[in-house]
C-alpha cells in the first residue's frame, strides 16, 4: 500500500534460548526478517512454536539471547516507551480504573499531558464514546480489547505488536474487531507486528505473513498477501483466499509433529 | 505461553500459580459470606437472634440451672448495661490498646516484608522458615518469655500481638503481589514504568484485596493473642478479667466479659468486609 521501503524493524539473526529446570528451550533460532514502516505483518504457526516469543524479542522486555533487533537503526535492549505499543490476548485494562483512568495510565507513567484530541478520535473510531466512565467489567470482551488498542495507540507508537490480541473474542466479534483494526491502521498508518494463530486472520489483515516451524522456531517461509485494500470480510470466500489458506496450513501441518490448530 | 517465562519468582505461600486475568478472585472464605439485604431480610435474621436467646433463657429457668454452670442471657445483659464504667471500661481500653499499637507494628512490619520479598525475591527462601514458624507457633506460648524481658505490662502483650498479626499481613500481602499478573507488569515496564510505579499504579491496587483479607486475619489472630496473653499473665485486660471472674464464680460478670470480646471481634471482621466492598469492589 502506501508503506515507505525503509525498514522500521529489523531482525537479525535472533535466537532466544531459555532455561528451564531440565535444560535449556531454544524457543526461537536464527530468525532473520526486517518490517518496512507501514506494513501490517502477520505471524503464524502452530501452538509453542515461538511467535509469541519472537514477538517479546521485539518488544525489548525479553531480549533476545543471540542476534539483534534494530528499531529505526537503533539496537534494542530495553523497552521503548512511546516508540513501541503492546496489545496481548487479554485485554488487560486495570480493573479498579474507569476506560478513560485506563487510557492515562502510560500519560501518568511518562508524567505526560494526556492528548486529548487523538484519545477523542480513537474513542470514536472505537465505538466507545459515552463509555469513557464505565469500568472494564461493564464493557463486553470486544469493547475491553478495542479499549486496550485505543490505549496503546493513544501513546502515537511507531510500531504495534499485537499478541493473539482477538484470540479470545467469538467469531463474530472477532470479524468486527478485524475489520476495526484495518481501519485504524489505515487511519493511523503504524507498524504492525501481529501475531495469530488462526491462518484466515492472519491473511485477512496482513500484506505479508510469516509462517513459523515449531522448536525451536524458525521462519519457514514468507507469504505476500496482495489483495486489495480496503478488504471486504467476504474476501475470506474468494477462492485466491482459500488457495493462500491451504497453502499455508499445509506448511504448518507439515512443519509440526503434533496436533493441529 | 509468554506469560510462562513472564512469571517472575516471587513468593507464593499458598503454592497457587499466578493466575491470568482478572483479580484474585478467591480471596477468602471470610469475606465472602453473604449479607443479609433489605428491611424484611434484616429482622428475619435479628428475630432468629432474640428468639435464640429468648429460648436459651427459658431452658436455663426450667433446668434451673445453677449461675455458677451457665449464666442467663438476662443476667449477663444486665451485667453488661450495670457494670460497664465500674467493670469493663478499663479492661476493654486496655485490651483495645495492645491490640492496636501490636497490630500496627506488627503489619507495617509484615507489609514492607512483603515488598522486600516482592522486589528481592531471592530473599524469600531466607525469610520464609521464620514466617511459617511464627504462623503455625502460637505467639501466646512467648508471654513467659517476654514476661521475663519486659515485666508485666502491656509490652510483652503489643509485641505478641505484633508477632501473630505481622505473618498473616505479610503472607497475604506477598502473594497477592505475587499474583499480579505478569501481563500487566509487562504492559507497565513496556510504558516505562519504573519498580516504584508498578507497586504504586499496578501491583498494590491489585493485591489490595488480598492485602485487607490478611489484615482481617491478622487482626482476628492478634486479637486472640490480646487476650490470651492476658489471660496467661501480668496485670489489666479483658483476658485478665475472663481468668478473675470465672475464679470467683461471678458467671454473669464472665458472660458479659466474653460478649465484649466477641462483639470487637465481630466488629473488626465487619470493618474490614466493609473496606473490602468498598475499596476492592472491582473484583469480580
Amino acid at each position: 500500500m502506501t508503506q515507505g521501503t525503509k525498514s522500521r524493524i529489523d531482525i537479525k539473526n535472533v535466537s532466544k534460548i531459555y532455561k528451564t529446570g531440565s535444560g535449556t528451550v531454544e524457543a526461537v533460532k536464527n530468525f532473520t526478517e526486517s518490517v518496512k514502516d507501514g506494513e501490517f505483518v502477520c505471524v503464524v504457526g502452530a501452538s509453542g512454536c515461538g511467535k509469541t516469543t519472537l514477538l517479546w524479542c521485539l518488544s525489548g522486555l525479553h531480549p533476545s539471547t543471540l542476534g539483534t533487533v534494530e528499531i529505526d537503526g537503533e539496537i534494542l535492549n530495553a523497552p521503548m516507551p512511546g516508540k513501541i505499543g503492546m496489545v496481548f490476548q487479554d485485554s488487560n485494562l486495570l480493573p479498579w480504573r474507569t476506560l478513560m483512568e485506563n487510557i492515562e495510565l502510560p500519560f501518568q507513567i511518562k508524567k505526560k499531558p494526556i492528548n486529548h484530541e487523538l484519545v477523542e478520535e480513537l474513542l470514536e473510531v472505537a465505538g466507545l464514546k459515552g463509555f469513557e466512565n464505565s469500568y472494564p467489567g461493564e464493557l463486553s470482551g470486544g469493547m475491553k480489547q478495542r479499549g486496550s488498542i485505543v490505549r496503546a495507540l493513544a501513546q502515537d507508537p511507531e510500531v504495534l505488536l499485537m499478541d493473539e490480541p482477538f484470540g479470545a473474542l467469538d467469531a463474530f466479534t472477532r470479524e468486527e474487531m478485524n475489520l476495526f483494526l484495518l481501519k485504524v491502521w489505515a487511519k493511523t498508518k503504524k507498524t504492525i507486528v501481529f501475531v495469530t494463530h488462526s491462518i484466515s486472520e492472519a491473511i485477512f489483515l496482513g500484506d505479508r505473513i510469516w509462517v513459523m516451524s515449531p522448536r525451536p522456531g524458525r521462519l519457514a517461509r514468507v507469504v505476500d498477501v496482495d489483495f486489495a485494500r480496503p478488504r471486504h470480510i467476504d474476501l475470506q470466500f474468494e477462492p485466491d483466499f482459500i488457495s493462500i489458506l491451504k497453502e499455508i496450513r499445509t506448511e504448518v501441518e507439515g512443519s509440526k509433529a503434533g496436533k493441529g490448530n | 505461553m509468554a506469560t510462562d517465562n513472564l512469571a517472575e519468582k516471587i513468593p507464593d505461600f499458598n503454592g497457587v500459580a499466578p493466575i491470568q486475568g482478572g483479580g484474585p478472585v478467591d480471596v477468602s472464605a471470610l469475606a465472602s459470606v453473604r449479607r443479609a439485604k433489605g428491611f424484611k431480610e434484616i429482622s428475619k435474621v435479628l428475630l432468629l437472634g432474640i428468639l435464640v436467646v429468648t429460648l436459651l433463657e427459658f431452658i436455663l429457668i426450667w433446668t434451673k440451672t445453677p449461675l455458677y454452670i451457665f449464666p442467663r442471657p438476662t443476667l449477663v445483659i444486665k451485667s453488661l448495661f450495670h457494670d460497664f464504667g465500674p467493670l469493663y471500661r478499663q479492661p476493654l481500653l486496655q485490651t483495645v490498646q495492645e491490640f492496636f499499637v501490636g497490630l500496627a507494628f506488627g503489619a507495617s512490619i509484615g507489609l514492607a516484608l512483603a515488598v522486600l520479598v516482592t522486589l528481592k525475591p531471592g530473599l524469600d527462601i531466607f525469610i520464609s522458615p521464620y514466617i511459617i514458624i511464627m504462623v503455625t507457633t502460637p505467639m501466646i506460648a512467648l508471654i513467659p518469655f517476654l514476661m521475663l524481658k519486659f515485666g508485666f505490662g502491656m509490652t510483652p502483650r503489643v509485641i505478641a500481638v505484633a508477632l501473630a498479626s505481622g505473618p498473616m499481613v505479610m503472607i497475604n500481602s506477598a502473594t497477592g503481589f505475587r499474583r499480579t499478573n505478569a501481563e500487566l507488569i509487562a504492559l507497565g515496564k513496556s510504558y516505562g514504568a519504573t519498580e516504584f510505579q508498578l507497586f504504586r499504579k499496578i501491583r498494590f491496587p491489585f493485591a489490595l484485596p488480598m492485602i485487607i483479607v490478611g489484615f482481617m486475619v491478622g487482626s482476628i489472630f492478634g486479637l486472640l493473642t490480646a487476650v490470651g496473653s492476658e489471660m496467661v499473665g501480668g496485670g489489666g485486660g479483658l483476658g485478665n478479667r475472663l481468668v478473675y471472674f470465672s475464679s470467683l464464680v461471678r458467671m454473669a460478670n464472665f458472660g458479659a466479659v466474653l460478649v465484649i470480646v466477641a462483639t470487637f471481634g465481630v466488629a473488626l471482621y465487619s470493618f474490614f468486609t466493609f473496606v473490602n466492598r468498598k475499596y476492592a469492589s472491582w473484583q469480580v
